[in-house]
């Protein structure tokens, strides 16, 4: 998978939320072999540098690092936490959250657009959470954006894919763009589902960090999503109302 | 055996008082200015609560605990073993089921019997967990007559004490300094805590009680007379310097959903300060020479200290090795 210019083998990205402990969230890292971490900012860290200790042993896990832009609410507030987060990680790479709405925390797309804009045009490689819908869509894309990242259902809601038709007729939509179904994924089999749409990726925290045992949990998510795209890439046979007998009936010997 | 304790926060003073007990003779040291100046300890909320912890901490931390009820009863520092109450909010009453779920030694509350154990939470609130054997403490009182008890037995402690006053000239030296062992203990970090202790005469509760909420473990813990601490954040960030507007947003409104009356409270103070961790979030104790290390206490100080005092006595005058908590043994 290629994102921007850089190549992935992994097509899962993690979150480093809400573990019972940074070793915990590392060996998860590890046993998932994912190779992208989103990390969220807090203005308040990143303007004094206090939160360098958790930072450099997520860095110790040799993941490239995503730093996100979780908990802003307008684009300005979007804007320069990304700035921050450059400085903080040395990455063009900026997970662009900009939250509307607090119970359902869903994505402002006008903000959205807004600082995808500006942040693009300042040499930064956008990762934009976004809605499902097409027309903003084609407007982060018209921005600048080479990656969107739909959400599945509300972010930790654990839901799953909330609307897959909206999710494939995306895919259908931009066949040549990547696509990261990003939040409300809860168990594998929904994470597999979206491989098996031909998504891209899948991004998610809540559903490994806030799992009994969030290590297996990393591992579990691994399989469901090599095992989706394996799926999507060996062409699913088309299902059928009636049975179609995998062995000839006829002429079989009469006992 | 002569013994320099460094650190008067609760690890330091148990740890004190336990090679005390045993025939140590200790002297402490803190760089504070007085007792709680300048530990974290000072802005703990007191909850003993090991089995409501076991929800994100390590079996170790749920069983070494569970010896702490017992240890601060017997140190007669106004322990209440009331229980402790869990709560959420409709919308997260899934949270509710992940908790109980994840935790031992707790019933299921009905909306009736959450009002005849906390009268003012009548019909807030429609579920409930209650862990009967829990318990709470004042932790500035328990430091406070943990330090009389101290020096009942003839041990004092000197404040305003930068580094390591008089640790050439003993026996042992026991580093409980927390964060500040930094730079002995390369693999500490610190995680933020805020709180705050309000004061209402409209609003009675008689334990502990925990709203679950999907980022901070809140919880409001009842002090006496209308005092109520309420905590506490956790942040990846070793500044203790100041406590945000957005902190203490979320903790004003945990305490508002628990009972809209609080809105009234009085704001008597706020807090914040830095919890060592190591990356497991366990604590330890390391050996090295004659200074032995007891640190990442994490969230967990008034919790685990009691334990892991027992132990360092053990390992400082008897060599004991406790794998669960030291890497390497003392001997080898």
């Amino acid at each position: 998978m290629r994102v921007y210019s850089t190549k992935l083998r992994s097509r899962f990205l993690l979150g480093t939320a809400l573990y019972p402990s940074p070793a915990v969230m590392l060996e998860t890292i590890r046993e998932s072999q994912c190779e992208v971490v989103t990390v969220s900012l807090r203005r308040e860290s990143g303007q004094s540098r206090h939160g360098q200790d958790f930072w450099s042993l997520i860095k110790e896990s040799g993941a490239r690092v995503l730093p996100n832009t979780a908990g802003c609410f307008t684009a300005k507030e979007a804007i320069n936490t990304a700035h921050m987060a450059r400085e903080v990680f040395d990455t063009k790479w900026i997970k662009l959250e900009v939250i509307g709405e607090n119970d359902t925390l869903q994505p402002d797309v006008f903000g959205l657009v807004e600082a995808a804009r500006v942040l693009c045009s300042e040499g930064f490689e956008v990762f934009p959470y976004t809605t499902d819908d097409l027309v903003v869509s084609e407007k982060l894309l018209d921005a600048g954006c080479e990656v969107l990242m739909p959400w599945g259902a509300p972010i930790g809601s654990g839901q799953g894919l909330n609307n897959p038709r909206a999710l494939r007729r995306l895919r259908a939509h931009f066949p040549n763009v990547t696509l990261v179904v990003d939040a409300g994924v809860g168990l594998p089999s929904h994470a597999a589902r979206a491989m098996e749409m031909g998504y891209d990726a899948v991004l998610l925290n809540t559903a490994v960090a806030r799992a009994g045992n969030p290590v297996a949990m990393g591992r579990a998510f691994a399989m469901a999503i090599e095992s989706g795209r394996l799926a999507y890439e060996s062409e699913p046979m088309e299902a059928r109302n009636m049975a179609a007998p995998s062995t000839p009936v006829l002429g079989k010997a009469l006992l | 055996m002569n013994v320099v304790v460094v650190g008067a926060g609760v690890a330091g003073l148990c740890c004190a008082f336990e090679l005390t007990k045993a025939g140590a003779s200790v002297e402490i040291i803190d760089r504070g200015a007085s007792l709680g100046a300048d530990s974290c300890s000072w802005f703990a909320g007191g909850m003993l609560a090991p089995w409501c912890e076991g929800e994100s901490a390590e079996p170790l931390v749920v069983s070494l605990g569970e010896r702490a009820i017992a240890w601060w009863k017997r140190r007669g520092v106004g322990l209440a073993q009331r229980g402790s109450l869990v709560v959420a909010q409709r919308r997260d009453e899934p949270e509710l089921k992940r908790f109980a779920r994840r935790t031992k030694e707790h019933e299921w509350l009905t909306e009736n019997e959450i009002a005849e154990l906390e009268p003012e939470l009548e019909g807030r609130f429609s579920h409930g967990l209650l862990f009967p054997k829990e318990a709470h403490i004042d932790p500035r009182a328990a430091l406070k007559s943990l330090k009389a008890s101290l020096e009942g037995l003839g041990v004092f402690i000197e404040y305003g004490c930068d580094g390591f006053a008089h640790t050439d000239r003993t026996d042992h030296v026991v580093d409980c300094r927390g964060l500040a062992a930094r730079d002995e203990l390369a693999d500490l970090r610190g995680v933020k805590g805020e709180m705050l202790l309000i004061r209402s005469s409209e609003f009675f509760l008689t334990r502990p009680v925990r709203l679950l909420h999907p980022r901070i473990p809140l919880y409001i813990v009842p002090r006496g007379n209308g005092l109520y601490m309420v905590g506490a954040t956790m942040i990846e960030s070793d500044d203790r310097t100041r406590i945000t507007a957005r902190s203490l947003i979320e903790l004003l409104q945990g305490a508002y959903s628990l009972h809209p009356i609080l809105a009234e409270a009085e704001v008597v103070e706020t807090g914040c300060d830095v919890r060592p961790a190591f990356p497991n979030n366990l604590p330890r104790i390391r050996r090295r020479g004659n200074t032995t290390y007891v640190n990442g206490f994490y969230r967990h100080g008034f919790l685990l200290a009691p334990a892991l005092a027992e132990w360092t006595r053990e390992v400082v005058m008897n060599n004991a090795y406790y794998p669960e908590v030291m890497d390497e043994h003392p001997m080898q």
